[in-house]
This record gives structure tokens, sequence and C-alpha cells, in this order.
């Protein structure tokens, strides 16, 4: 890859100049989509992005001088990790990337929540520390079925590479493995039912709890974009068109992201939360189980 | 005016934020306002949230005659949401400290403790009056009305200045 590749990569497409609209897109839907669900009219096309210009323009709350560096710097951490891991997705199969791009993908999306449970302790507000204890938890809980079903793609691929793994992996390998993939979504993104890292019923704001203003935006950005890394990751692994001219990979990019939001809503608006034993326990026993088959059929397979 | 203050204030005017105090309220008012977000009256339209954490407000919404117990967290609560903000007294207590007025437990009104911009009075009032009241406070939040002269010094401010948690 390019070095010019990759700046447009991480600034234009799928990076920067699409991934904000597309993330504040994303947002509204899934809003718009719990609004309708519930019989409301929901919130306006732009809502997100007045929430950002709002709270960026919110003067923050004056901190201790290491505490409100640590509480800026994290979610700047969130925002740029993500950011990279929306610039290596493999949109474009035969446009490079290199061998291991993989691992560099999942621990770049990992930072984002690694981020948001040192920024909920960092904060040092009660509600901040359970937030950021249950966000700990359930990282190590879906983490198992996550990797699992990428390392069953891997191994069907025989790749480390994400275009290699987009074009090769074996499809029944891949529908398991996706099945896997697209569980642990709603934990990344606190949507229902696994969304007891944010219960706002319970533990008020979760790890966010004492952000406020710009710190807040920042935050809000990294949640933005990390809607387009995952959904994008699914749709990039899913549906991978390397025969088509670009703006057909584009456009079956954009779409099955967008899909993939309205399915997430929808099973957002249609269940409750499930408390936090029984989240880890989901992931641990059938999430697992999910994504160990899917490794089982690759390697019978190979 | 310049294309960036246009913005602020459009985003002001499109995304305030809610966070509801109970200072001592019967749970009437709250119970009217958790009604604004119900499918018939629907504020998310309007960009309205409750927020949970006050850190996040814009606009902090006081239901209650203001009792002892609840004075330390509500000038807490006060310092703790950033400027700009605007404070709404829900329902007749925090306005007159309505029946509960001379009880030895009641420290209200609430004007007496944190300057109110704006009142919406009623017992409880209703929804479409709460939402009222709310867009008159979004329109001192953005700057296109004035904010009110304070009807009273507020007598405890100084407590309010030193920022209550961390």
């Amino acid at each position: 890859m390019t070095v010019v590749r990759g700046l447009i990569s991480l600034l234009v497409f799928p990076g920067a100049l699409f991934a904000l609209p597309a993330g504040w897109f994303m947002m509204w839907l899934q809003r718009k989509i719990n609004a309708r669900a519930q019989g409301r009219i929901g919130p306006p096309f732009f809502q997100p992005f007045f929430d950002f210009v709002k709270l960026l323009a919110k003067e923050p709350v004056v901190r201790p001088r290491l505490q409100g560096f640590l509480m800026t710097v994290l979610p700047l951490a969130a925002v740029a990790s993500t950011l990279g891991a929306i610039a290596l997705l493999p949109v474009f199969p035969k446009a490079g990337g290199f061998s291991g791009d993989l691992v560099l993908l999942v621990s770049l999306i990992e930072v984002g929540p690694l981020c948001a449970v040192l920024g909920g302790f960092v904060s040092r507000s009660l509600y901040g520390g359970i937030g950021a204890s249950r966000e700990a938890v359930l990282t190590l809980a879906y983490n198992v079925p996550f990797l699992i079903a990428l390392f069953a793609l891997v191994a069907s691929a025989g790749s480390f590479s994400l275009a290699g793994v987009a074009l090769a992996a074996a499809w029944p390998v891949r529908v398991l493995a996706l099945i896997a993939l697209v569980a642990c979504i709603p934990v990344k993104l606190h949507l229902n039912p696994f969304s007891a890292a944010s219960a706002e019923q319970e533990i008020y704001a979760g790890s966010t709890t004492e952000y406020d203003g710009p710190r807040l935006a920042l935050w809000e950005l990294a949640h933005a974009l990390e809607w387009v890394a995952l959904t994008g990751l699914v749709a990039s692994l899913a549906f991978p068109v390397a025969d088509a001219a670009w703006p057909v990979r584009v456009v079956v990019f954009v779409a099955v992201s967008v899909a993939l939001v309205v399915v997430l809503s929808f099973a957002a608006a249609s269940t409750a939360r499930l408390k936090l034993a029984q989240t880890a326990r989901w992931f641990l026993l059938c999430g697992s189980g999910i994504a160990l088959s899917a490794l089982v059929v690759a390697f019978v397979r190979l | 005016m310049s294309l960036l203050d246009s913005l602020v204030r459009t985003a002001r005017r499109r995304s305030p934020w809610l966070f509801h105090l109970n200072a001592g309220s019967c749970n009437g008012c709250d119970i009217e306002l958790v009604a604004c977000l119900t499918p018939r009256y629907d504020v998310e339209q309007l960009g309205i949230r409750l927020e949970a954490s006050p850190r996040h407000a814009d606009i902090i919404v006081v239901s209650g005659p203001v009792t002892r117990t609840t004075l330390e967290a509500l000038q807490t609560v006060y310092a703790q949401v950033p400027d700009p903000k605007v404070v709404v007294a829900l329902g007749s207590c925090p306005a007159s400290c309505n029946m509960f007025a001379g009880s030895p437990t009641v420290v209200g009104p609430l004007d007496r403790i944190i300057p109110v911009d704006v009142y919406v009075p009623g017992c409880p009032p209703r929804p479409d009056a709460i939402v009222a009241g709310i867009a008159d406070a979004v329109a001192i939040l953005c700057g296109d009305v004035p904010r009110p002269e304070p009807t009273h010094v507020p007598v405890v401010a100084d407590a309010c200045a030193t920022g209550g948690l961390s």
C-alpha cells in the first residue's frame, strides 16, 4: 500500500470524509428506527451533527491538570484508532493491504473499548467506575467468539490479510463466522440486548458519566466511527465483489452496512437488556459455540 | 454574526439535553415530564433528550419545593452542569413552595437557591405546558431571548461556586 493510497483511505474513503457523515447517519438511523418502533416520530435528520456541534461549543469543566489531560487524550485515542481501523477496511479487495492487517484492524478496534474502560476509571466517578468495569467484563466475554470467528475465517482463507480473507474464505465458514461477528456488534455499540455497560436506568451514563462538553463530543464521535468500523468490517467480509467496478463495490459496501444498521436497530428496539452475567454467559456459551463451529468447519474443509 | 456563531446557535436550539432533578417533589411533575417523552408528545422530534448525567445537560429541570435534604444535591448538580445552562422550575412547588410553604423542612422556593430562568406553573403542569416551557428555555440557551433578571439574589450562592464532586 503506497503512502498516497493509505492517506486517501484514511482521510477520504472509507476514512474521515466518508466515515464522519456515515457514522452520524447510522446513529440517526438507529434512533429513528428505535422511535418508529415505539410509535414516535423520532429525531430530525441532522440531530447527531447538531449534538456534536453543541457539545463542542460548551465550556469544559475545569479539572485537575492530569485528570483533564487524560480525559481528553483517551477519547482522542479512541477516535484516532477507530478511524485507523476504518482506513484498513478492504472495501476494494484488490487495492492492496498487507499481510497481517487483520491483526492490526482487530487491535485498533479494541483500542476504543479499552479507552472507554480507562476513561471511566480516570473520571473518578462511582458510576463511571461501574460502567468501566462492566465494559471490561463484556470486552473479555465478547472477544472470545469475536476472535475465534476471525480465526476461523483466517484458517479457511489461509491468509492473515483482510483482502485475502474477504476473497478466499469458504462460504460455510464465512456465514457461521459472520453470525458470530454480528452478534458481537451490539456489545461494542452498547445496544440492546447487550447494553449493560451503559445502562442509563441503572448506572447513569456508564463510563462517560463525568465527561462534559468537548470531551463528551469526542466520545460521541468515537461512537459514530465505531458504527462505521464494525458494520463496515462485516460488510467488507460478507460481500467482496472483487470483479465489479469501484462504484459498484462502494455501493455494495454502503448498502450492506446500512442494512446491518437496520437489522441491529430493530433487534435493539425489540429486546430488553440482559444482565451483565447473562450477557457474559451468552457470549461464552452461545456466541462461542457458533464461532467454534465455524472453526471446526474451517479445519474439516482444510 | 459569523457563520460559526450561527452554527453554534442553531446547534444549541436543535439539541437541548435535559437533566431532571427531583428536589422533594411528590412525583406528579416528574411523571408529567416523562410523559413528554412518550409517543403522544415525543419531544425527541425537537432534539430534546433526558440525560442521565448533569455533566451532559444544557437545561436543568427542577421539580419540588427544595427540601433540606435535597439542598446540597441541588447546589452540587447546578455547579456540575457546564455553561451555558438554563434552569427550568417545573410546577408550582419550586416557584412558590405551593402547599409546603412554611414547612420547617422546606428551604425553597427555588430562586432563593439558584437563579431560575423559566417557570412552568401548575400542579402538575400539563405536558404541553412543559414542552412550551422548555422551548422558552431553549430560546434563552441559544441567545434568541435575553436571560431574565433574577427575581431574588440567591441566598446560598457561595456554596454553588465550590463545584461539587471532583
